[in-house]
């Protein structure tokens, strides 16, 4: 390693990579204890937007620091990160829902672009078009 | 890299590889196929930071273009696959 940093960018990125370490094990340890789906769904946004954010504001101190300009190329991964985790989230919901529904378990709600349709019992497969 | 930073970088990928065993678990126990897909999304994620902080790590700018391409095949395979599960094929 090349240039030593000052200790005040230092003890910054240090700060900033325990914390996004603590917010992602936080964030594992509810996918892993949380009982229901639909419940489940909400621990890993803790890592997708404060461990992802942390790391790449430790990376631009870090890099801007050592080469005494602004590097600013880690946010392209939290502007991606946002961009694209809320489109798979939706995604699975829908999933979890759909799969609820083709499973017969009661208490599922029903589409609502048909009103009349009680949740469809065991047809032949999930092909709907 | 002075002590303070690689111990903190030590004590990072130590709790993401625990964060990636938690949730290991979850991916082979999953009850159900969408809570597998939300595993291995995590289980991404935790692949792109792991990058990122080798990067710090090694004072690295090689690592960054590593993350980048894991958080894109991320939302690539994700999708991929609760589309397969939503509507039984992946490409219409």
């Amino acid at each position: 390693m090349s240039a030593e940093l000052p200790i005040g960018a230092q003890v910054a990125v240090a700060v900033l990579l325990v914390l996004s370490g603590v917010f992602v094990l936080i964030s594992a340890a509810g996918l892993l204890c949380l009982k229901q789906f639909f419940v489940r769904m909400h621990p890993p946004a803790l890592a997708y937007t404060f461990g992802s954010w942390c790391v790449a504001l430790a990376s631009i101190i870090y890099f801007s620091v050592r080469e005494s300009s602004f590097v600013l190329h880690a946010s392209l991964i939290t502007i991606l990160l946002s961009i694209t985790v809320p489109v798979t989230t939706l995604l699975l919901a829908r999933v979890a829902l759909f799969r609820r529904r083709v499973a017969g378990i009661e208490g599922t709600p029903p589409p609502l672009t048909a009103p009349s349709a009680v949740p469809r019992g065991r047809e032949s497969g999930p092909s709907r078009s | 890299m002075s002590s303070v930073l690689s111990i903190a970088c030590l004590v990072a990928l130590g709790s993401y590889a625990l964060a990636s065993v938690l949730v290991l678990v979850r991916l082979i126990a999953g009850p159900r196929a969408q809570d597998r897909v939300l595993a291995l999304d995590l289980l991404y994620l935790h692949g792109m930071l792991v990058m990122l902080v080798l990067g710090i790590r090694y004072g690295s700018d090689i690592y960054f273009e590593g993350a980048l391409l894991i958080a894109l095949f991320s939302f690539v395979s994700s999708s991929a696959m609760a589309k397969f599960l939503l509507r039984g094929e992946v490409i219409e």
